[in-house]
């Protein structure tokens, strides 16, 4: 049963594959004019164009260039890049690490975050810490994320001393280095998730201890918490969990501003760099990758909300 | 329900009725801000650079000495425009889109949402990078690709609420009484969506600020002597050991008016919610 569920979930994939791939390749077709002449400037010679026009395909039928294009990437091969001639593939993969550790402390991040403020501010409704509480989860959402990292920047790197400003220290090199060069910006990644986990996670457990079956767990002198974690927790638990898939795909794409500010390695900057550099196919490949990934977090949370919620039939 | 009702009860909801006046505020100031800014935003005065607040310069000017109230009461405009493109597009196409699969049903919608939901997987900054990189960076170029990556979900709301109310009594009597596919898709369902289309307009317009600032701020929207808050912000990080002062001022009007717009949205969401009484 639960195999035939996987399975239609994964057939669901294919579709969505095969529009966002088609969606990405159709980026080069919104350049105006000659796209060989727009990546090369104005000085190219007709020799170098035609080799661009070549090696991009668009020399070709739309749809073949489609199919060509579709069936390198499949393969791993996402051409090469315009501007260091170095294979996209391998730059992207190089940079895929350091954007994975950076998104998944602010994962953590705003899953604490969103935990403590929501369960805090519903012990005691329009206590001060409920305040507190909702004064975040609408600020977390409304604050530009580069100004909150430079606000923290000038508090933490250039008052205080505390924290680096720019640069990133991998996990694997050195764990302590991390730690600080990832404490800002993943802080500052993960603060929006953190504003709409609280949001969310406070309004279902006001709607889930308000319920009957938690009456009765305290009508049987249960405590407070235990009733919290077990009864609670586990309900409201359900819809955080495609909250959090969903802000996998925001943080990828918030990780282009943020790796900016930084000045972290990773995909993002790579995006930005691209388009500064009109280095086209690097990003092709950078917004493949990460829609991709988007889509595997998708497929991930859908089965998890399949197994995790015993209303959701799995054949 | 009516627009007058919805008024009165959007009245009730403080914060959504002075963020309401504030937005109102905005806009105008985006149209009579060249005339009545004190200083040339251009005008560079050595003699004065990075200044704290003052009489003469009430935020303080920036490193070349231009005075900092004047670029961000013009940075307005950047703003409004990114927010008013961006629900213009997606009202123009993805709300006409939405009703007409909603409507048909079948085929062309299982294709349509399968399209619709592809698209939305893509993270939006990311997206709108993409078209922007593509089109050629410009605040122009900018803003029409947000109003894109904000078009499916307009489309897959509209889709969704078509869905409901093509069942509805006074949509089969329109249909028996002869009425064309378009008429009763414009006529009869369109404005009956539209309150959740509208609170929606409302969340997009504060979110199109934000990512309009996000990609100004990245050099990918606003170029020199074009003047943006996030363009602003781009300046002010340069200067952020030397001067942390220039940062606090278009910060906060990206602040305010992302607030603002949320606010609106939420007390809107009550306003047009019959089901949710006032005591």
């Amino acid at each position: 049963m639960f195999i035939k569920f996987l399975f239609r979930r994964l057939l669901y994939v294919i579709p969505m594959l095969i529009v966002t791939t088609l969606v990405v390749f159709s980026l080069i077709l919104l350049i105006p004019g000659d796209p060989a002449l727009a990546l090369l400037g104005d000085n190219a010679t007709d020799e170098k164009l035609a080799q661009l026009r070549t090696q991009l395909g668009l020399d070709q039928p739309v749809l073949i260039q489609y199919w060509n294009w579709l069936m390198s990437a499949v393969q791993g091969d996402l051409g090469r890049s315009l501007f260091t001639g170095e294979y996209v593939s391998e730059a992207v993969i190089s940079r895929l690490g350091v954007t994975f550790q950076v998104v998944l402390t602010a994962m953590i991040f705003s899953f604490i975050l969103g935990m403590f403020f929501a369960i805090t501010s519903i012990l005691k409704p329009n206590s001060w810490m409920d305040y507190v509480a909702r004064f975040f989860g609408t600020l977390g959402t409304a604050i530009p994320n580069f100004w909150l990292a430079m606000l923290l920047v000038v508090f933490f790197s250039v008052n205080l001393g505390w924290l680096p400003a720019t640069g990133f220290t991998s996990v694997m090199d050195h764990p302590i280095g991390f730690l600080k060069s990832v404490l800002l910006p993943a802080f500052c990644l993960g603060a929006f998730g953190a504003a709409q986990i609280t949001r969310q996670l406070r309004s279902s457990l006001i709607e889930v201890l308000d319920s009957d079956y938690i009456r009765t767990a305290y009508s049987k002198g249960l405590l407070l918490w235990p009733v919290i974690w077990k009864h609670g927790m586990r309900n409201a638990l359900l819809p955080v969990v495609t909250t959090v898939g969903l802000m996998f795909g925001n943080m990828l794409g918030a990780t282009v501003v943020i790796e900016s500010v930084f000045a972290i390695p990773g995909m993002g900057q790579l995006a930005v760099n691209s388009i500064l550099q009109r280095d086209f196919p690097m990003l092709q490949g950078v917004v493949l990758v990460m829609v991709v990934l988007v889509l595997i977090i998708n497929f991930i949370t859908d089965v998890l909300y399949g197994v995790l919620d015993p209303r959701i039939e799995l054949d | 329900m009516q627009i007058r009702i919805i008024g009165q009860r959007l009245l009730q909801e403080r914060l959504a009725f002075i963020s309401l006046v504030y937005l109102v505020f905005l806009v105008i100031l985006s149209i009579v801000a060249p005339f009545i800014v004190p200083y040339d935003p251009e005008a560079q005065d050595l003699t004065k650079i990075m200044m704290a607040p003052n009489g003469a310069h009430w935020f303080g000017t920036d490193e070349l000495g231009r005075d900092i109230f004047t670029r961000l009461l013009l940075g307005a405009q950047a703003a409004i425009q990114a927010g008013a493109i961006a629900i213009m597009i997606p009202l123009a196409v993805g709300v006409p889109l939405g009703i007409i699969s909603g409507y048909l049903g079948g085929v062309v919608d299982d294709i349509f949402m399968r399209i619709v939901d592809a698209i939305l997987s893509f993270p939006a900054i990311l997206l709108a990078l993409g078209i922007t990189g593509a089109l050629g960076v410009s605040l122009w170029n900018a803003m029409i690709a947000i109003g894109i990556i904000f078009t499916p979900q307009f489309a897959r709301l509209a889709r969704g609420q078509a869905l409901q109310v093509r069942r509805e009594p006074y949509v089969e009597a329109a249909k028996i009484s002869g009425a064309g596919p378009m008429w009763i898709m414009f006529r009869h369902i369109l404005p009956n969506i539209l309150s959740p289309i509208i609170v929606q307009a409302s969340f997009s317009f504060s979110l199109a600020i934000l990512v309009e600032a996000s990609l100004s701020f990245l050099g990918m929207g606003a170029q020199s002597p074009q003047i943006s808050w996030g363009g602003m912000l781009h300046q002010a990080y340069s200067m952020i050991f030397v001067n942390p002062m220039m940062m606090v001022f278009p910060g906060f009007a990206i602040l305010i008016s992302v607030l603002a717009g949320n606010f609106l949205g939420d007390g809107l969401r009550v306003a047009v919610d019959p089901k949710i009484k006032r005591t």
